[in-house]
C-alpha cells in the first residue's frame, strides 16, 4: 500500500521493572485504514496503546501519530487523536450531555460548536434520550457509546480504542461495529485492541497478532488464515462400527485423515466445497450412514493456536482481564 | 454539521488556568449531584463540636475564655489538615476510573488536574469552614479581636490547607485504593490531630507527650488562629517555641510541607501517570 502512514510504532519497547511487557513492536497504519491488534491477557496490547497515546513513556522506541513523533510532539499526537480506554472512562455522576461538553471544553473548541457537535454526536449514538440523566445510570453498552461520542468530540483523525466490545452483549457489540465502520467510512483511521478474533476478523483490514510483547505474526485476516492451512471437511458417521470403512474410503479422497472415536467424529484436508461435495456423494454409494458433513475454514482462534502453541484465551468471563501495568508491577 | 471526521477541528487558545478551571467546574457539579461527600466537612465536625462543647465542655478547664471559643479554631485546624484526605480520595479516584488517563490524553496541561483538584479541595474544605463558623457562632464562639485579624486567622487556615494539599497528591498518587487512603487518613492524620491543643490544653499531658504536640504542626496552627481571634490566653513561657510565636510558626510550618511535599507529590504523579 502506498497511503500515507496515519500510525507508526517505531521498535516500542517497555520494561516495568524487569518485567518486559513489550520488546520490540513494530507496525504502520495506513490512513484510513483499520487495524486490529490482537492478542491474549498480558500480551502487551494495552501497553503498546498507552504508548502510542502518550499515555505511557516507552523505554525505547518511539511512535508517530498523524505524523507527529509521539516523544517530540506530544500535544500535537493529542491534538490528532482520540482515545477510549479499556474500561469506560465516563464521568458517572456527569450526564451524558454534561461528559462530552467537559471534554470539548478541555479541549478548547468554540462554546457553540460544543453545542452542536453535542447534539449530533447524541444522536448519532442513540443517547439523545439519556441525554440528561447520570452516566452512571447508564447501561454497560451506552457507557461505551458515550466514551466513543467523547472520544470523538473534536474529530480527531486517529482513534484508538483499546478492547472496544469488552463485556457487552452480543447486540451492543454488533452496534459498535457499525459505528466503528461508519467512522473508518468518513476517513478515520483506527487501530483497535481485541481479545476476540472475530471482532479483528470482522472490521480489522490488517491484523497485528502479539504474544509476550513480540509482533508474531501481521498481515490482512485472509492472510493469517491462509497461514493456519486449508480448509477441512468435517464427517460424523452414525455408528462407531463404521469408523474404519468411513477412514478408508475418506484417504481416497483426502491426503490427512484424522480420526475422533469418542466423537465418532473424521477430519480430512479438503480443498474446500467442491471436496466437500466428491466426499458426499462418495458417502452416499457407499451407504455409510452420516450424521454431519461440514467445511471448517480456519478461524483466526486456529491461527492463534498455530502461531503461539496456546489458545488466546477468551474474555468472555473477565471483561476487565488485560492487566494493566501498574497492577502487573506491584 | 458539515465539517468531516478526518480532520480536526480549529482550536481555541485556553490558559492553564481556564483548563484548571474547567477541571473545577466539573468536580463542583461532583458536590452538587452528591452532597454527601460534604459530610466529612460538615455534619462530621459539627458533630464534634457539639459532642467536645457539650459533653466534654464541662470537664476541661481553659485559660482565658470558655472551652467552646477554645473549642472552635481546633475544630477549624483539624478540618483544614483533613484537606490532604480530601484531596487525595478525589485524586485515588479518579486515576481508578481512569479518569485522569482521560484529561492526559487531551491536548491541555498536565497540571490542570492537579491544580483543579487542588481549587475544588480548597473549596470543599472551606465550605466546611463556613459551616463550623455559623455553628461556632450559635453556640458562643466569637472573633474578638477586630476584622482584619479575624481574616487573617481564615488566611492562615487557608495557606496551611494549601500545604496539606501536596500530602494529599502524594497520598493519593502512591495510593491504589480510596479504600486505601481512607484507612491510612483515619489511622495516621487522625491520631495526629489529637495528639496537639485542638481539643484540650497541653499544660496538663505527661511531660514528653506535651512536647510532641506542642511541635504538632496543627498545635502551631490552632494556637495561630486562637491568638488572631482573641479566643483564650497565649501561651506562656513554660510552652514550647512554636506556640510562643503560633502565627509565624504555621507559616513556617506550610512553607515546611510546601518545601517537602510539593517534589514528592509531583514526582509521585508523574511517576503514576507514566507507566
Amino acid at each position: 500500500m502506498t497511503r500515507e502512514a496515519a500510525v507508526e510504532a517505531l521498535d516500542l519497547v517497555k520494561h516495568f521493572g524487569s518485567t518486559v511487557a513489550v520488546d520490540g513492536v513494530s507496525f504502520t497504519i495506513p490512513k484510513g485504514s483499520v487495524l486490529g491488534l490482537l492478542g491474549p491477557n498480558g500480551a502487551g496490547k494495552t501497553t503498546t496503546l498507552r504508548m502510542l497515546t502518550t499515555l505511557s513513556v516507552p523505554t525505547s522506541g518511539t511512535g508517530r501519530v498523524a505524523g507527529h513523533d509521539i516523544l517530540q510532539a506530544p500535544q500535537a499526537v493529542r491534538r490528532n487523536m482520540g482515545l477510549t480506554g479499556q474500561a469506560a472512562t465516563v464521568d458517572e455522576l456527569l450526564t451524558g450531555r454534561e461528559n462530552i461538553r467537559l471534554i470539548g471544553r478541555l479541549y478548547g473548541l468554540p462554546m457553540t460548536y460544543i453545542r452542536d457537535v453535542t447534539d449530533e454526536l447524541l444522536d448519532r449514538f442513540s443517547l439523545t434520550d439519556a441525554a440528561d440523566r447520570i452516566a452512571k445510570t447508564y447501561s454497560g453498552g451506552m457507557r461505551r457509546r458515550l466514551d466513543l461520542a467523547v472520544s470523538l468530540v473534536a474529530r480527531p483523525p486517529v482513534l484508538f480504542l483499546d478492547e472496544p466490545t469488552t463485556g457487552l452483549d452480543p447486540r451492543s457489540r454488533a452496534e459498535l461495529w457499525e459505528v466503528l465502520r461508519g467512522l473508518v467510512r468518513d476517513g478515520t483511521t483506527l487501530l483497535l485492541t481485541t481479545q476476540y478474533l472475530e471482532e479483528a476478523d470482522q472490521i480489522a483490514d490488517q491484523i497485528v497478532v502479539i504474544d509476550r510483547g513480540r509482533v508474531i505474526a501481521s498481515g490482512t485476516p485472509t492472510e493469517l488464515k491462509d497461514r493456519a492451512g486449508q480448509a477441512s471437511v468435517v464427517l460424523t458417521v452414525s455408528f462407531a462400527a463404521d469408523l474404519p470403512r468411513a477412514e478408508l474410503l475418506l484417504r481416497t479422497c483426502s491426503a490427512e485423515v484424522r480420526v475422533d472415536p469418542a466423537a465418532r467424529r473424521l477430519v480430512a484436508q479438503a480443498d474446500g466445497l467442491e471436496a466437500m461435495t466428491r466426499i458426499g456423494s462418495a458417502f452416499a454409494e457407499s451407504g455409510i450412514a452420516v450424521d454431519d458433513l461440514g467445511l471448517k475454514r480456519p478461524s483466526l482462534d486456529d491461527v492463534f493456536l498455530q502461531l503461539t502453541g496456546h489458545r488466546a484465551e477468551s474474555s468472555e468471563d473477565e471483561p476487565d482481564a488485560d492487566v494493566q501495568p501498574e497492577e502487573a508491577l506491584r | 454539521m458539515t465539517a468531516s471526521y478526518g480532520s480536526p477541528v480549529e482550536l481555541e487558545r485556553r490558559t492553564p488556568l481556564q483548563q484548571s478551571l474547567t477541571v473545577v467546574w466539573r468536580n463542583l457539579i461532583h458536590i452538587r449531584r452528591m452532597p454527601e461527600m460534604l459530610l466529612d466537612v460538615t455534619i462530621q465536625p459539627v458533630m464534634f463540636v457539639l459532642l467536645f462543647a457539650y459533653v466534654f465542655g464541662g470537664s476541661i478547664a481553659v485559660a482565658g475564655s470558655s472551652y467552646r471559643e477554645f473549642l472552635l479554631p481546633g475544630i477549624m485546624a483539624q478540618t483544614m489538615v483533613f484537606s490532604a484526605a480530601v484531596v487525595a480520595m478525589g485524586l485515588t479516584n479518579d486515576l481508578e476510573k481512569g479518569i485522569v488517563d482521560r484529561f492526559k490524553s487531551l491536548p491541555i496541561s498536565r497540571s490542570s488536574v492537579l491544580v483543579g483538584r487542588s481549587i475544588s479541595s480548597l473549596i470543599h474544605s472551606s465550605i466546611g469552614i463556613v459551616v463550623m463558623a455559623v455553628t461556632g457562632l450559635i453556640i458562643g464562639w466569637r472573633i474578638r479581636n477586630g476584622l482584619v485579624d479575624g481574616i487573617l486567622g481564615f488566611v492562615l487556615l487557608l495557606i496551611f490547607g494549601f500545604s496539606m494539599i501536596w500530602l494529599g497528591i502524594w497520598v493519593g498518587s502512591l495510593m491504589r485504593s480510596v479504600e486505601a487512603v481512607q484507612g491510612f487518613m483515619f489511622t495516621v492524620m487522625f491520631p495526629l490531630t489529637f495528639v496537639a491543643n485542638t481539643f484540650a490544653p497541653t499544660d496538663n499531658m505527661p511531660s514528653w507527650l506535651r512536647v510532641v504536640a506542642e511541635w504538632n504542626p496543627v498545635s502551631a496552627l490552632t494556637a495561630g488562629c486562637r491568638q488572631l481571634w482573641g479566643n483564650g490566653a497565649i501561651a506562656d513561657t513554660s510552652a514550647q517555641l512554636p506556640l510562643r510565636h503560633p502565627v509565624v510558626a504555621s507559616l513556617i510550618w506550610s512553607v515546611i510541607f510546601t518545601a517537602v511535599f510539593a517534589p514528592l507529590a509531583l514526582a509521585a504523579f508523574r511517576r503514576r501517570s507514566q507507566d
